[in-house]
């Protein structure tokens, strides 16, 4: 099974932070898992013109060859302006159409206010959904205050991207099962 | 519909094109050599006319995957390999191409092929040819538009006075050759959406629809919104024909041929566009009402005509070689193409 964890945003720390815990979280739990992670801040993107994802090239071409190559991805994103960061959207533009056949997509957010939790789910989760995503429902939405100098320092924060990790492997594992089941009556 | 060529009387045009898709084996890996690939289009293309097919088409790409950038270089080959069937782009990437190059070239084809020759314009579906050529992507409405007004303004008058933004202006200028019979059938190239085909409908020049995979009934829209905007320009749609091009294959077997069409049309779109075929959307082949045209012959025919109950088009042309598609299987299905399917949608598309 290969993970890619998706760090949304090319400024801050905190989605990053968050992006580190679920590393070691699945590293941890799940050592057989395939883990890429790819910062947004560490890449030079170009914007989306619309071309075929193949036609791309450099780190564009790398960071999109990536995702879809995984099984599941795990979004971490910031919130700026009530919205998803524009280098997040960027590389859902970058993406074809149905990018997310047959892959589980979790999402972790992180946010300056709790006035922004509902920002994934009528923001991110119908892009998701548009691109034939299969969510993980519940996400995990970490304040500021959780965090102190690229730690995250709420315990209960742990114990949920530790859930979302087992939601988001499980979820794969009976995806694929159920596509194998399904590829069984097909017979070709 | 004289002045593109066609008799409906003959019935539907049936036809074959190849894109000169060159990808490797789905199974084996291994991928032919350019050579080869180049003189299978050729070779193709006298089996289609041995198997009585009217139209044979090559269509332009340029960049990795495919090896047929000089359609009019090919069609020359096969022009001079064969006697009677047409021959067209399909399509020629017209926005990167200069439209006198392109009348020369198809005025001089249709020369050399005895009156063969058509050209199928388009857009291009790829972003390689427009790097490739120094176009820019945000031109891609415009760059279209006029030289496709250029390249019909060539085929209807003798002398041309001509300016635009993306050539130098024309002065009483005067092409050469002329095709055959003074004037070359100009067909646009249209995908799925209806944008193109309305503007076909308005300026009157056929279509040349490509409907894939996905119910047929959804390219009915783009059908009627051509036909609609015809007539509203003051079109006669009874002069104005519609081609329709599709991927095919065909078994004696039904169930074989779902069963081994898969891993190739698979491979296309993995390879050319880099996402797989879903399966669930390919089990919809089953049904008559799906594009996509993979079955025994009575299922080819089945979904020919109910598509020809939807759109009432002329033409008719099927993509036989892609996904490295092995050259016995393309042999097998052009001849039970012709001896099984070809007949009986001629006579159920005859009109006098």
């Amino acid at each position: 099974m290969k993970i890619v964890l998706l760090s949304g945003s090319n400024v801050g720390t905190k989605t990053r932070t968050a992006i580190n815990y679920t590393q070691t979280s699945i590293a941890e739990k799940y050592p057989e898992v395939e883990v890429s992670l790819i910062d947004l801040a560490d890449y030079d993107v170009q914007f989306s013109d619309g071309r075929n994802y193949l036609e791309y090239e450099g780190d564009t071409a790398f960071v999109i060859k990536t995702i879809m190559d995984a099984d599941a991805i795990i979004i971490g994103t910031p919130i700026f302006q009530a919205s998803i960061p524009a280098t997040l959207k960027n590389v859902f533009d970058l993406l074809p159409e149905k990018a997310f056949v047959d892959k589980v997509v979790s999402m972790i957010v992180t946010a300056g206010s709790p006035k922004h939790y509902l920002i994934a789910e009528q923001q991110l989760k119908p892009i998701l959904s548009y691109m034939k995503a299969q969510v993980v429902q519940t996400y995990v939405f970490i304040e500021e205050q959780d965090f102190y100098r690229k730690e995250i320092t709420n315990d209960d924060v742990h114990f949920r991207i530790d859930r979302l990790v087992e939601d988001t492997v499980v979820l794969t594992e009976t995806y694929q099962e159920i596509r194998r089941a399904k590829e069984a009556e097909y017979g070709f | 519909m004289n002045e593109f060529r066609i008799n409906p009387t003959r019935g539907m045009e049936i036809g074959l094109y190849t894109l000169g898709d060159h990808v490797s084996n789905p199974k084996t890996g291994e991928i032919q050599s350019e050579h080869s690939r180049m003189r299978e289009m050729v070779t193709m293309a006298k089996l289609a006319e041995d198997a009585g097919f009217d139209v044979y088409g090559v269509g332009e790409s340029h960049q990795k995957h495919f090896i047929a950038s000089s359609t009019p270089t090919i069609l020359a080959a096969i022009a001079s390999a064969t006697e009677k069937i047409k021959l067209i782009s399909s399509s020629t990437v017209l926005s990167a191409d200069d439209p006198v190059r392109v009348f020369e070239d198809f005025s001089t084809l249709d020369l050399l092929s005895d009156g063969r020759a058509e050209i199928v314009a388009g857009r291009g579906s790829r972003y390689g040819v427009y790097e490739l050529f120094g176009y820019d992507m945000q031109d891609f409405e415009e760059l279209f538009e006029e030289k496709i007004d250029l390249l019909l303004k060539l085929n209807h008058e003798r002398q041309i006075t001509w300016s635009g933004k993306f050539r130098p202006p024309l002065k009483e200028a005067e092409i050469f050759p002329k095709p055959l019979t003074g004037k070359l059938p100009i067909w646009r190239a249209v995908g799925g959406k209806p944008f193109s085909a309305i503007r076909a409908g308005i300026v009157g020049m056929p279509i040349h629809l490509a409907a894939l995979y996905g119910a047929s009934s959804v390219f009915k829209h783009t059908v009627d919104a051509y036909r609609r905007h015809a007539t509203e320009s003051g079109h006669d749609v009874e002069k104005l024909p519609v081609a329709l091009a599709t991927m095919m294959y065909l078994d004696k077997d039904s169930q074989t041929a779902v069963k081994e069409y898969y891993p190739y049309l698979n491979n296309t779109f993995k390879q050319l566009r880099g996402t797989p075929f879903p399966k669930d959307r390919y089990m919809e082949a089953k049904s008559e009402k799906n594009a996509i045209m993979v079955g025994s012959p009575q299922q080819i025919i089945e979904k020919i005509l109910y598509q020809y109950e939807l759109f009432g088009h002329q033409r008719f042309i099927v993509q036989i070689d892609h996904g490295s598609m092995p050259f016995n299987k393309i042999q097998e299905m052009i001849e039970l193409f012709a001896t099984d399917v070809v007949p009986t949608i001629r006579k159920a598309t005859k009109t006098n």
